[in-house]
């Protein structure tokens, strides 16, 4: 049974299509994922589905419900986290929480078990009485997850959960997700342009220029991808190119001074490769595809250049949320 | 009809909470009145007499009322602006994704605003000692209610402003070109009679005129205020007298337009 469906969805501002008709569905209990370069229609995606924005055409349900025609019925069955941080930095994070279950109707006699539970499972009721203003950024993101489940939603919708945490910050958070997962029985929504992170996830949409390029496991993604990743430098790359295309029949990409060529069994392939290669290689190495190379395989570049404006914007939120762990 | 009382209180709560944890700006918001009314009204009320040689009447007597009306003039705007923040600083999408109705949260607000004014100008009156006004216990009970309804009305301009604005940049532009004009013109510091008539004009299409006319006259009723004096400072429309009723029902109107506005404005928004 699915509980997201999506047809034909289109947003489109004034001379910029953001989503271009895409169709997909969620199954319940899944872990789908959003992975795409930063501009490509993510976040514009879950607005959509979190009622944030109105969609230019198509029809998306959440829970059975129409995002433009059921939005109380929609908002009463997700829980969102947002990528930017959206605490009440003056209140406590009790508080916080407390008021997050009065706008959501949480029952009063349940209230404060639920709230009580929710601050067990991130870690934080030791400081559930201190102000926001005081917390890391790591301790708003468990506190925003602790909170976007306190009304027990359908769906939890995640956008670029860990963007601007530190790598160890960042695995914590994930731990608490993957937990509140066995626990909570949820569908999960998210959207990512970490690679590693996208693995956590059952299925992924890859995303670009607000399309849906491709949609699998990740498993059966990186299988697109045809085979081990080598990537090797030598002294006449130019040369070498020619040599290894008119000799093994394979596509050989040349970027940044080195040579990529994807090939089933890398391992096998490389002594083959070197008996026949006239040009001295400096170096070589053989890995298993990532998400990334699906990526520059369906769109002919990578997912990290767009890196360097990502990496500042995190920086801008770093600061936001006060640091890191 | 519950549902909406009970999303406009947990609104109103918040903002409650957080104008009760942030002290500074409690202190910081009486430091102007004050000064205008300690500084500058003593220093005026030595060039101005205004009740004749004897009166036991002078300018800080007039200037009381107006100063209380324009700390909640900026109260009100400046509370309800807080959505901009809100909105900046991300919390209000929490807020918006709730099943909660537009209409509670921008009604929320208002009344958050106008409960943070009416503090604030209840507060100043008790400064009233001060400037050698008595504080009774009728001015206090009279002005409160006058205090909420002007501040309602004058937040809900807040609401109109702020459902527009993206950032707090435009904050001191709002100020200077919207909030120091409305002061100035509003009657707090002069009387608005005689003026030069684009300057009239203008003072009487200003909503705070009537805001501050309404708690000057409704403060005059307990300061002991010479009748003639009272006819003097008031209001005048159309070569009529304001009354206090008057000023009260352009009050209550231009609040109920006013609210109205920023509620449908605050819902297309967002």
């Amino acid at each position: 049974m699915s509980i997201i469906e999506v047809k034909e969805l289109t947003k489109k501002y004034k001379d910029n299509t953001a989503v271009d008709k895409i169709s997909f569905s969620v199954e319940k209990g899944e872990i789908f994922g959003f992975l795409g370069p930063n501009g490509a229609g993510k976040t514009t995606t879950i607005s959509v589905l979190t009622t944030l924005l109105k969609p230019t055409a198509g029809l998306a349900l959440v829970n059975d419900f129409d995002v433009l025609k059921e939005k109380d019925k929609v908002r009463s069955s997700i829980g969102i986290i947002f990528q930017d941080p959206s605490l009440d930095d003056k209140l406590t994070a009790r508080e916080n929480l407390r008021f997050h279950a009065w706008l959501y109707k949480v029952p009063a006699d349940k209230m404060a078990k639920r709230i009580d539970e929710m601050l067990k499972m991130v870690g934080l009721e030791d400081k559930q009485k201190k102000l926001i203003e005081t917390y890391s950024g790591g301790m708003k993101r468990r506190l925003e997850i602790a909170r976007g489940l306190l009304h027990y939603p359908q769906v939890l919708f995640l956008d670029e959960p860990t963007i601007g945490l530190d790598p160890q910050t960042r695995a914590h958070i994930w731990d608490y997700i993957m937990k509140l997962r066995q626990q909570e029985n949820i569908t999960m929504f998210m959207t990512t342009h970490y690679m590693d992170e996208a693995e956590y996830c059952d299925r992924i949409a890859i995303m670009d220029n607000g399309k849906i390029i491709a949609l699998d496991t990740p498993k059966k993604l990186k299988k697109m991808v045809g085979g081990d990743v080598i990537i090797l430098k030598t002294e006449d790359n130019e040369k070498a190119k020619q040599e290894i295309m008119e000799k093994f029949q394979t596509e050989v990409n040349a970027k940044n001074g080195e040579l990529m060529i994807t090939k089933e069994n890398g391992e096998e392939f490389i002594p083959q490769l070197f008996k026949q290669l006239s040009v001295s290689v400096a170096s070589i190495s053989n890995r298993k595809p990532t998400l990334n190379d699906v990526f520059l395989k369906l769109t002919g570049k990578e997912i990290r250049e767009e890196e360097a404006s990502t990496r500042d914007k995190a920086k801008k939120q770093m600061k936001m949320r006060g640091g890191g762990h | 009809m519950m549902k909406l009382m009970k999303e406009i209180y947990i609104i109103w709560l918040r903002e409650m909470i957080r104008y009760w944890r942030v002290k500074t700006r409690l202190v910081s918001s009486l430091a102007m009145p004050v000064l205008w009314l300690v500084l500058f009204g003593s220093g005026m009320k030595s060039t101005l007499s205004m009740g004749g040689a004897g009166a036991e009447f002078d300018f800080l007597q007039f200037l009381f009322p107006g100063v209380i009306g324009m700390s909640i003039l900026f109260t009100s705007i400046f509370s309800v602006m807080s959505i901009v923040l809100d909105r900046q600083f991300g919390f209000l999408k929490e807020v918006l994704v709730a099943p909660v109705s537009r209409s509670s949260i921008a009604l929320g607000k208002i009344l958050g605003g106008s409960t943070t004014a009416m503090i604030q100008g209840t507060v100043m009156l008790f400064l009233a000692p001060l400037v050698g006004i008595k504080l009774s216990f009728g001015l206090v009970f009279a002005l409160i209610p006058v205090m909420f309804l002007a501040a309602i009305a004058l937040t809900s301009i807040g609401l109109v402003v702020a459902s527009r604005m993206k950032t707090t940049e435009g904050f001191q532009m709002i100020m200077n070109f919207l909030m120091m004009p409305m002061f100035f013109l509003s009657g707090a510091l002069f009387p608005l009679n005689d003026l030069p008539v684009w300057m009239e004009i203008l003072a009487k299409m200003n909503p705070a005129s009537y805001a501050v006319d309404l708690i000057r006259q409704v403060a005059f009723k307990f300061m002991d205020a010479p009748a003639f004096l009272v006819d003097n400072l008031s209001l005048e429309l159309f070569g009529e007298k304001v009354s206090i009723l008057m000023d009260l029902g352009i009050v209550a109107v231009f609040g109920a337009v006013m609210v109205s506005i920023g509620v449908l404005l605050f819902r297309k928004s967002d």
